[in-house]
């Protein structure tokens, strides 16, 4: 593991919200090209820490490096140069309200990418079909698209700019089974084509058994355990234990394990 | 990271049969000459051309599509066996998805004439079905708080209160200091030009005429119509977007008697008050320019307000009031419940509430000036 190279560093994070402590001296790394699932019970912070990393929040204490910078030191300019190789896929989707979902998709192409419209339009096209949008949807307003339909928009816009860091809150969250295996696949096929590094925050076991590389536990403020899902599986903690052998673990692992003897 | 080289695509028709060769990195940077070199090599014949794809340097989804529209699905199962695992993956992926997507044309240019017609058109058709609206909004409204005035034990104190101390309480200092400075400006104006005729002391008349029946309910009903017709609007307006209106109807209330009647009731009840202190403020500011430039004394000015001034002019003053805050709240409500999802609308929204609200003021008011006319109030 010490001869991968770390793509986020994050070393003894606190976060507090008044009197109120959310992290404390918490680490964490992403390494280049893998799948790292944060998991963690309601409330442990899970989004803090996205936030924290993606520099919407400064952490109270601790230090964040990514692609070895420390972004809050950065100057604007040299900032926004590593921002754009951040894809990021919020919880809700963020859609800009005002605009269609091909020019949601299209404007950090035009604004980054510095694409005519027409070519940063034709692309968004691309991108949306590739997150599974279906065409009718392309020109509506994002007031108008079902839930997942807002998941899949937003992940196009995430992915505009072909990103080296890809973040996804709760990305099948909202999904039917059969959107949520694709949008699997689709992660796994980006993450092998583009050498992608993503960290993704999600409570979908199967996605979980399916696609990880690693699992990082966010539990008592810090990161409990993080390793392949084998190894966090055997951790003795009533949490993790309580997690990956309830019902739903069990029933997701036995799932996963048929797809792969089909395979 | 290796050094970027510059992507192409040329068709090589001296082979047999023609090699389509593909080099370099097809990347988003080069995504504009890209499409303009494939769509270009589209046109030519080359369906029947072999593709090269050995040269190809880095690949990303951008290049991806690019390629897919380029080769088509057949070419791309033969000749991406040299390619990498991953690129082939990422060619693949792209390609199954792109099929069916064709970018929609774009709809042709109209006549700018008939455009206009059009936006006339609906602009007039949008009035009136505005005004329908706002028409049985008011009866919804009265309905309501007729059948809730039988009702004590569901009266909502609490709200009532809350919102009289946003609209009235907190907006008493700017309506007193506005009505100060428009007092003193109409008294300097009156100061001035009767100073002509040698009938400076009717200023005095002046300042208190206009102020009573007109002046001080206008101003305070302009300045609530900004101030709480659009903070009522964005409060509804973005309970409707988050779905908290759909919310408040599931659970068995009623959105008209938990939101609205709260909000009529207390600007009916603050709007009156914030007249009577516009109309102080403004007399206040009168007296004192007359007492700085014309001599005429605090005391004198009051004598003559008590002389001259009956008490009717204060009455039709007061009276527009409720009518103005019924009108206001109603609008600013309507406003809100026709919020539609996104942010964008809440703004929409908010600016026809004071628009509309400001109009329907004004318009009332003159209304209510030829009234008082011709009744000789």
């Amino acid at each position: 593991m010490s001869g991968r190279e770390a793509v986020i560093e994050a070393r003894g994070i606190c976060n507090r919200f008044g009197s109120q402590s959310v992290h404390e001296q918490l680490d964490l790394d992403l390494y280049r090209g893998e799948i790292l699932a944060v998991v963690g019970g309601s409330g442990s912070g899970k989004s803090v820490l996205l936030r924290s990393i993606i520099g919407l929040r400064r952490p109270n204490e601790g230090l964040i490096k990514v692609f070895g910078e420390d972004l809050a030191s950065l100057r604007d300019e040299q900032r926004s140069q590593v921002e754009r190789r951040f894809g990021v896929l919020f919880q809700k989707g963020a859609l800009f309200s005002s605009l269609t979902v091909t020019e949601n998709v299209a404007l950090p192409l035009i604004e980054h990418a510095g694409l005519s419209r027409d070519d940063a339009e034709h692309l968004a096209g691309v991108k949306l079909a590739l997150a599974g949008l279906p065409l009718s949807a392309a020109d509506k307003y994002p007031s108008s698209l079902s839930g997942g339909m807002i998941k899949r928009a937003a992940l196009a816009r995430a992915l505009a700019l072909d990103p080296d860091i890809l973040f996804l809150d709760e990305p099948t969250a909202g999904l039917d089974p059969i959107g949520a295996a694709a949008f699997d696949q689709l992660i796994l096929t980006l993450r092998d084509a583009l050498g992608l590094s993503v960290f993704l925050i999600t409570h979908d076991l199967d996605t979980l058994y399916t696609i990880t590389d690693r699992v990082a536990v966010l539990s008592q403020k810090k990161v409990l355990v993080a390793g392949p899902l084998a190894e966090v599986e055997q951790t003795n903690d009533p949490w993790i234990h309580e997690y990956f052998h309830g019902p739903r673990g069990r029933a997701a692992e036995h799932a996963a394990a048929s797809a792969g003897q089909e395979r | 990271m290796e050094p970027m080289t510059t992507p192409s695509a040329t068709l090589d028709t001296t082979c047999q049969p023609a090699c389509l060769r593909i080099a370099g990195d097809w990347t988003l940077a080069h995504y504009a000459s890209l499409r303009r070199d494939s769509e270009q090599l589209r046109t030519q014949s080359t369906s029947d051309a072999i593709a090269d794809l050995s040269q190809l340097g880095n690949l990303d989804t951008a290049g991806a599509s690019l390629l897919a529209e380029l080769l088509g699905a057949e070419r791309l199962s033969h000749c991406t066996e040299d390619l990498p695992e991953a690129s082939r993956a990422l060619l693949k992926t792209v390609y199954c998805s792109v099929q069916d997507y064709c970018i929609p044309v774009k709809a042709p240019e109209r006549n700018v004439l008939l455009l206009l017609l059009e936006r006339i058109g609906s602009a007039v058709d949008t009035l009136w079905q505005d005004s329908l609206q706002l028409l049985g909004f008011v009866g919804l409204i009265l309905e309501t708080l007729v059948r809730r005035l039988f009702q004590p034990h569901r009266w909502r104190v609490t709200p009532v209160v809350a919102h009289i101390e946003q609209t009235g309480l907190d907006a008493a200092p700017i309506v007193a200091l506005l009505t100060f400075l428009v007092g003193a400006v109409v008294a300097f104006l009156g100061a001035t030009v009767l100073a002509a005729f040698g009938a400076t002391i009717f200023t005095v008349d002046l300042v208190a005429f206009s102020f009573l029946r007109e002046f001080a309910v206008l101003l305070t009903a302009i300045l609530m119509a900004g101030r709480t017709a659009s903070a009522f609007t964005a409060q509804i307006g973005s309970m409707k977007a988050n779905e908290e209106i759909d919310a408040i109807r599931t659970l068995g209330l009623n959105p008209m008697e938990l939101l609205v009647v709260p909000r009529v009731l207390a600007l009916l009840i603050s709007l009156p008050l914030l007249t009577f202190v516009a109309m102080i403020c403004g007399i206040v500011g009168g007296a004192v320019v007359c007492a700085l430039t014309l001599d005429i004394s605090p005391a004198m000015f009051l004598s003559l307000l008590q002389s001259d001034i009956g008490v009717q002019h204060f009455l039709v003053g007061l009276a527009k009031a409720p009518f103005f805050a019924f009108l206001i709240a109603a609008i600013g409500c309507l406003e809100g419940f026709k919020v539609s999802g996104s942010a964008e609308s809440v703004g929409a929204h908010t600016t026809s509430a004071v628009v509309q609200s400001i109009f329907v003021v004004i318009v009332l008011d003159a209304v209510a000036a030829l009234f008082c006319m011709e009744m000789g109030w």
